[in-house]
């Protein structure tokens, strides 16, 4: 296990350089001059010159890259082009408020996804099989921006009992806090749950046809410990590299979700950067979302080795 | 039992808590993020709707476009039109309780010029030196004659921020500006809110009815009328014309509208590039017959609901600026088929960029629909707003859709488009005897004689057509029925002052 992970370890940090290098590369290919794009209307050459001076992109795109990757080293991330910010700051910001926002979404996944799941399966083609597919199918087909509209247009505009957006700090208010991050949350967290559901399905499916099943029911095992011990715990190995994947992907910034209900995450971070070409919030937000992927892999690997001992040997 | 007390208890104080507040907090629903919060190099629409709170200006338009005063309370030229004096109100501070003066407003315009990536230095390039007459006395002096100044300083270039905090921060003003307006900075959160709040020193506090205004942008025009709606908001920015007929049958929301100061209109590449060697950039014909097959008002119709102005020139039929003797040509799609015979290419191809915005992804359709009828073929480029500046930069298009959000004096929509390699000028037109035009608009302050000249422009560019202007739009607002006090301007900002709830 140590030695599994030391490997694990060293190879993070030439991947992550590796990752870096190809962000960089990847946005210069964007089209648009950041400076241009920045100035607007307004378009003053001696001003887009001088921003171009200011934020080194006269300089061949190496040189523009050894002061980038020098500048994270000693945690400078550089300053946003369009509002003048450290792009540090403005991660430290966002990057809260998505954890929030993806744990949250990640709960009400694992809530509905993970019984439905087991469920469906332990009454394959049976009506709650059926119940439990349709509505499976329904989240993974319904967008994210449509339910968002929806719930708003139902629960603020015609209720009244929640707020339409915006986004409270918990340590200000906690009860406003969630008011505001429930429906985001159950928005990204339903399209979650139905990938829950479905794999969860599969995988009970498969381990409840096994042989080991089949002995421990002959040992006469109470049906609940069949299955919750026995079944289910195998049949989360492959869930809990989808839960990785998936978590990894809300905190790349859910981004049309967190631009419906005003959420200032990473996803409505990056949007807007994106939008004005401001390269070193780009780069920023996507090597920290990289961090994570890398991470939350190994996270999970680490977990495959907790919940099955035949890895371990 | 305790618990249901706790929960009624916990509910009656939201209650009051949002009652009280909303009799005090403005809030404010953005249709972006603002950029830097420095007058001296901000360069959004959005941002100057947030100085509206923050940073008061030298002088302020009137609703009908006429110059008043507001820091600055009279002002006069000279005998040869090369300076501007000004006297400036006594007992103004800046929100840092710094006094503002004479020594300020040197201060702020030298600032505006010489500091590194402003955006105000273009506007003020006239501007040699700045005088301190005495400590409520100011002169700004010209190399030559510059009528289009004043309106200049209505907005950023005449904001003035303190100069201490503006020595003490340096570039990083924008994290924290301090100026002289009716509210003064408490915190920005990038793209989730921004607030001020009243100011107990400024020079007008009394026509102040907020304490507080929470500056929110959303980007969806869906979403931000769901908050208005819901009363998440009080008032918004940009209502999407869509949405205008049903803002006006809800009893509890109200709307409001002004013509803008700005225009949509097809630039086209006539001389910038290789590509301006296209039948519409080389031929003046062809562009003729592609502007008779226009139907603005049906244009109109379509993409805003007729809520915009049809116009053919760059300013509105309502502004003093516009030339009545050039008027907006009827659609005629027999005649635009004749000059197209004429010019011995019945069927020409146009490659049309357009912005990936909504209005201008309509327009250019109808505009492709249109003008089909007279054997265009129009191809259109949709093409990521950033990208598309950039081609306009390099002349590399045929012909551009693109808006200009104006400014209050004529000539700001005009000169740069149209002078021979001006920064805007994306068309590639120079024509000497329109850049004298141009110069002589701006040696004369006054406005019968500058009428003259920009009827005489007016007649070469319609002629020429290195930009066929299409239609003015209406800023749209709508806000809380309980909101009184709003008035519309024609730069689509907001003065605060005098509103209440």
């Amino acid at each position: 296990m140590t030695r599994f992970l030391l490997r694990r370890l060293a190879i993070l940090l030439p991947t992550l350089l590796f990752v870096s290098i190809i962000i960089f590369g990847l946005q210069q290919l964007l089209p648009g001059d950041p400076a241009i794009a920045m100035a607007g209307e307004e378009r003053d050459p001696q001003a887009i010159a001088e921003v171009r001076a200011k934020y080194n992109l006269d300089k061949p795109i190496w040189v523009q890259y050894g002061l980038w990757i020098g500048g994270i080293l000693q945690g400078d991330f550089g300053e946003s082009i369009r509002i003048q910010l450290p792009v540090s700051q403005l991660l430290l910001e966002k990057l809260p408020v998505t954890i929030e926002l993806a744990l949250l979404s990640m709960l009400i996944a694992l809530a509905i996804g993970l019984p439905a799941g087991v469920i469906s399966a332990l009454h394959n083609g049976r009506w709650p099989d059926y119940v439990a597919n349709v509505i499976g199918l329904w989240g993974l087909s319904t967008p994210n921006f449509w339910l968002g509209i929806m719930m708003i247009l139902l629960f603020s505009v015609h209720l009244g009992w929640l707020p339409a957006s915006g986004y409270v700090s918990p340590t200000e208010d906690l009860w406003a806090n969630l008011q505001a991050m429930i429906m985001p949350a159950f928005v990204l967290g339903t399209g979650i749950a139905a990938v829950f559901m479905r794999h969860t399905r599969s995988a009970m499916l498969q381990v409840m046809a096994s042989d080991y099943i089949r002995t421990a029911r002959a040992k006469g095992l109470y049906e609940r410990v069949v299955i919750g011990k026995h079944a289910f715990r195998n049949a989360a190995v492959p869930v809990i590299t989808l839960g990785a994947l998936e978590f990894g992907q809300l905190l790349s910034g859910a981004v049309l979700t967190e631009q419906i209900f005003s959420i200032p995450g990473f996803g409505k971070l990056i949007v807007d950067a994106v939008f004005n070409r401001d390269y070193a919030v780009v780069q920023g937000v996507v090597l920290c979302t990289a961090t994570a992927y890398i991470l939350l892999n190994l996270l999970a690997d680490i977990a495959y080795f907790l919940v099955n001992p035949r890895l371990r040997t | 039992m305790m618990r249901k007390t706790a929960f009624a208890a916990l509910a009656a104080v939201m209650v009051l808590g949002a009652g009280g507040a909303s009799a005090q907090t403005l809030k404010f629903g953005l249709a972006e993020d603002p950029d830097a919060l420095d007058p001296t190099l901000a360069r959004t629409f959005v941002s100057r709707l947030v100085f509206s709170a923050l940073c008061d200006k030298l002088v302020d338009i009137d609703p009908n476009l006429k110059v008043v005063p507001q820091l600055a309370t009279e002002w006069s030229w000279s005998a040869d039109n090369k300076a501007l004096t000004m006297k400036l109100r006594p007992n103004v501070t800046f929100h840092d309780g710094e006094k503002f003066d004479a020594e300020a407003v040197k201060y702020n315009i030298e600032r505006h010029k010489t500091m590194q990536g402003s955006q105000r230095r273009g506007e003020l390039s006239a501007v040699t030196t700045v005088d301190v007459v005495d400590p409520l006395t100011v002169r700004l002096n010209t190399q030559a004659p510059f009528a289009p100044l004043l309106a200049t300083l209505t907005d950023r270039a005449g904001m003035m921020i303190s100069p201490k905090a503006g020595k003490a921060l340096g570039d990083k003003f924008a994290t924290a500006p301090v100026c002289a307006g009716p509210f003064k900075f408490v915190e920005r959160v990038a793209q989730d809110r921004i607030i001020v709040e009243k100011y107990d020193g400024y020079w007008a506090k009394d026509n102040v009815n907020f304490s507080r205004i929470e500056f929110r942008p959303f980007i969806d025009a869906t979403v931000r009328l769901a908050n208005l709606r819901s009363g998440q908001l009080d008032f918004l920015e940009r209502l999407s014309a869509t949405d205008a007929g049903g803002v006006q049958k809800d009893s509890k929301l109200k709307l409001a509208s002004i013509t803008e100061i700005g225009y949509y209109g097809i630039t086209i590449n006539i001389g910038k590039s290789d590509k301006s060697k296209s039948p519409i950039g080389s031929n003046a014909k062809i562009r003729e017959a592609f502007e008779l097959s226009l139907d603005r008002n049906g244009l109109n119709k379509v993409v805003f609901d007729g809520l915009a102005v049809p116009g053919n020139q760059w300013v509105a039929p309502n502004n003093p600026g516009y030339s009545k003797s050039v008027p907006i040509p009827k659609r005629d799609v027999a005649k635009a088929k004749a000059l197209l015979k004429e010019a011995g290419n019945t069927n020409p191809v146009v490659n049309l960029v357009t912005p990936t915005t909504t209005d201008a992804n309509k327009i250019a359709q109808v505009v492709q629909a249109m003008t089909k009828e007279a054997g265009f073929d129009v191809r259109i480029q949709a093409t990521e707003f950033a990208t598309s500046l950039n081609m306009a930069d390099k002349g590399d298009f045929e012909a551009y859709i693109l808006a200009w959000s104006g400014r209050p004096d004529p000539d700001g929509n005009l000169y740069s488009f149209h002078g021979c390699k001006q920064p805007l000028n994306y068309s590639g037109m120079c024509n000497p005897a329109l850049d004298e035009i141009l110069n002589d608009s701006r040696l004369t302050t006054d406005l019968a004689q500058r009428q003259a000249a920009w009827e005489k422009a007016a007649k070469i560019i319609n002629a020429e057509r290195p930009i066929i202007y299409l239609l003015h739009r209406k800023w749209l607002y709508a806000h809380n029925a309980k909101l009184t006090g709003f008035k519309e301007y024609p730069d689509g900002l907001v003065r605060f002052a005098g509103m209440k709830m």
